[in-house]
Parts: C-alpha cells; sequence; structure tokens
C-alpha cells in the first residue's frame, strides 16, 4: 500500500515525519533494525533517493543510526524520543491554539470548551460502563 | 559527478518543422528523471534522438561520453511508446530474441516478473491484451542491466492497478548506478518515484528541478506547476 502523501510538500519530509511518529508511537521499538532503503522505498512508493535523504535526516538527528554492515537501528537512546514526542505534541498544540483564536476565541475560553469537552466523554464513558 | 547523457544546442528539424530547439540538457547517473510536457512539445523526438532512431539536425547529444551508435545502444534500454513485437512471437521467443540481442539481458529477473503477472512462456502476444502486452513491453527493459533507461509512455494504456505494479517494477528493479527517464503527462501518478523534472514545451526545456525543490519553493505539486505552466 503506497504511502498516503500530501502533494504540496516535499516529499522527504513527509516520510521523516512519519517515520517519527512510528518511533514515538513505539510501532518501531528503541534499537529495532530499520527496513532497507529499497524495500521502504518501495512499500511507500517512493524514489530510493529520496527515502535516503529522509533517512540521512533522522540520522543526522540522532533518531537513527546506522551499523556498516548490518543496517539502520532505532535509537536507544530514550529520553531523545522523549523529548521528540514533548517537542511533537507542542506543535500540534500550538496550531490549535493559532486556529481557535483564529475562530476568534480567548485562551481562558479555549481551556473551558476544552474542560466542558474531557467532561462530557468521561460521563459518556461512565454511561456506556453501567 | 560526471554526466550520463548531454545535449548540446541540440536541435532537430522535420522538414521546416522544428521539434526541438537548442536544447542543452545533462542528465547525472542514479537519478529517476520525468520528462514532461503537452502533446507535441518533443519528448518521443528527444528519446528518439537518445536512441540513435533520428540523427540530429544541429548540436550535439553524447551518452557516457559517446555519440548514439552500437556503443551506447549496449547501455540504453528502450521502451518505445508503441508495440514492436512480433504478433506471432510466444513469450519465450521474445525471451530469446532479447538473449540474443542484448549482453546485460537477465533472463532469470525477466522469467521471474512475468511469473508474478501469471504471464507463461507460451503465451502469444497476439492473444494478449493491450495492457498486458505493456506489461511484457515494460518487463523486457527493465531486465536489461543498462546505464540509461528511456520510458516513453510507460504508464498510458494501463489500468490503476496495473500502474502501481509498473512503477514498483521500476522502483524495485533499477540498480542505484543507472538513471530512468520517463516521458509522460500523467505527472500525479509518477510524481512521488521521481528525483526530477524536465518540462519540454515546444521543442525547449523550460526547467529542470527536483521534485522537492520545486514542492519547497512553490508549495505545490509538479503536477499543479505542470497545469500552471501550460495552462491552455
Amino acid at each position: 500500500m503506497p504511502w498516503n502523501l500530501s502533494s504540496e510538500r516535499p516529499i522527504f519530509s513527509q516520510i521523516m515525519e512519519r517515520i517519527q511518529l512510528d518511533i514515538i508511537a513505539g510501532r518501531y521499538q528503541p534499537g529495532q533494525k530499520l527496513p532497507s532503503v529499497r524495500d521502504l522505498a518501495a512499500e511507500a512508493a517512493v524514489n530510493p533517493n529520496t527515502m535516503q535523504k529522509a533517512f540521512s535526516e533522522l540520522e543526522r538527528m540522532g533518531l537513527v543510526y546506522s551499523q556498516r554492515t548490518s543496517g539502520r537501528f532505532i535509537t536507544e537512546d530514550t529520553a531523545l524520543i522523549q523529548n521528540l514526542k514533548a517537542e511533537l505534541a507542542h506543535m500540534q498544540i500550538r496550531d490549535f491554539l493559532n486556529k481557535m483564536k483564529d475562530f476568534g476565541f480567548q485562551l481562558p475560553e479555549i481551556m473551558e470548551l476544552i474542560q466542558a469537552l474531557i467532561e462530557e466523554e468521561e460521563s459518556h464513558e461512565r454511561s456506556d460502563a453501567m | 559527478m560526471s554526466d550520463l547523457m548531454r545535449c548540446e544546442h541540440l536541435t532537430k528539424y522535420y522538414g521546416s518543422k522544428i521539434a526541438l530547439s537548442d536544447v542543452n540538457l545533462r542528465l547525472e547517473s542514479g537519478k529517476i528523471v520525468g520528462l514532461l510536457g503537452p502533446n507535441g512539445s518533443g519528448k518521443t523526438t528527444l528519446i528518439k534522438l537518445i536512441n540513435g532512431l533520428l540523427v540530429p539536425s544541429q548540436g550535439l547529444l553524447t551518452i557516457a561520453g559517446e555519440m548514439p551508435g552500437i556503443k551506447t545502444k549496449a547501455m540504453v534500454s528502450y521502451l518505445p511508446e508503441r508495440m514492436y513485437l512480433g504478433n506471432w512471437m510466444r513469450v519465450n521467443d521474445v525471451m530469446d530474441f532479447f538473449s540474443d540481442f542484448y549482453e546485460d539481458f537477465d533472463l532469470k529477473r525477466a522469467m521471474a516478473m512475468l511469473d508474478a503477472l501469471n504471464i507463461k512462456a507460451s503465451d502469444q502476444i497476439r492473444h494478449m491484451s493491450k495492457g498486458t502486452k505493456e506489461k511484457v513491453q515494460l518487463i523486457l527493459v527493465m531486465s536489461r542491466r543498462a546505464k540509461l533507461y528511456c520510458l516513453d509512455e510507460p504508464i498510458a494504456g494501463v489500468d490503476p492497478a496495473a500502474r502501481d505494479y509498473i512503477l514498483n517494477t521500476i522502483l524495485t528493479n533499477y540498480d542505484p548506478e543507472a538513471t530512468i527517464l520517463i516521458s509522460t503527462h500523467l505527472i500525479s501518478d509518477i510524481e512521488n518515484i521521481l528525483d526530477e523534472v524536465i518540462f519540454i514545451q515546444n521543442g525547449q526545456i523550460k526547467l529542470q528541478d527536483s521534485v522537492d525543490n520545486i514542492r519547497c519553493r512553490q508549495h505545490k505539486s509538479v503536477d499543479a506547476l505542470f497545469r500552471e505552466v501550460f495552462k491552455c
């Protein structure tokens, strides 16, 4: 199944984001071996050079390391993975807040809306449990 | 890096009509390149010049430093836009044909690919659908260990599922040192597998750039850029 890539943004950065997501979500475990550039490029239906570029960037960030003969592996530095996770969470929240401000909401209102939504979902869960 | 293919002031006339006009172009090794342009823009003319099927009116074209000829034909694997295999042939005849003609033809690889598509050695070309014929031709062309592959409209006549198979065949069978030049106007289908694109219009090169550069700078897909540049 080719990966679902948006057509407006560079392909290699989308591939990087996808692999980053797989790492922080634990689909790739620390120390796990990655598929070869060729195999992953074929799976994603992208050019192997593009996949290579994404891997090189991930290596530069320290998320992936290569061992000359045996291939590429996910970092075992779990602190680095946690940092990345926090960073991506911040980005998401910032995007969300900016969008809400575009809608005309102020921060206290946004917090109230979030709180209300959480309570609503919790009450649903409680009634489902009964 | 040395150039795999070079065109200098390459010009081709058909009678008084100009098909290619002062084209300067360089292709490096190890790239998948899209040759994109509207109908009649000169794509097939360029590919035929690369393959020595046409002779330049003016200018120069070299492949690994050689003018098109016997030496370059051993390096260039060509998929024409048209079916050229004899209707009377069976798949195994065609395989023999290619084995005899091309030293770099990998029969084992071709057989494995045919097998994956359920095409039998005893199948006759005559009885194949258009799409199956195209697949057989592509398998032949991609089973050579060439330096340069020229694919003229390789996906035009096949359904989307076969298109995926063909693109996958291209991706999994090419040697990282080789370059593939693909002419098409079905850009969105192949955009993700291209390193760079060449836009050609009225026999002139409008642009040569990497797909990621185009997306970074223009914030749009190559397909969208094409529609803008070649708006009718």
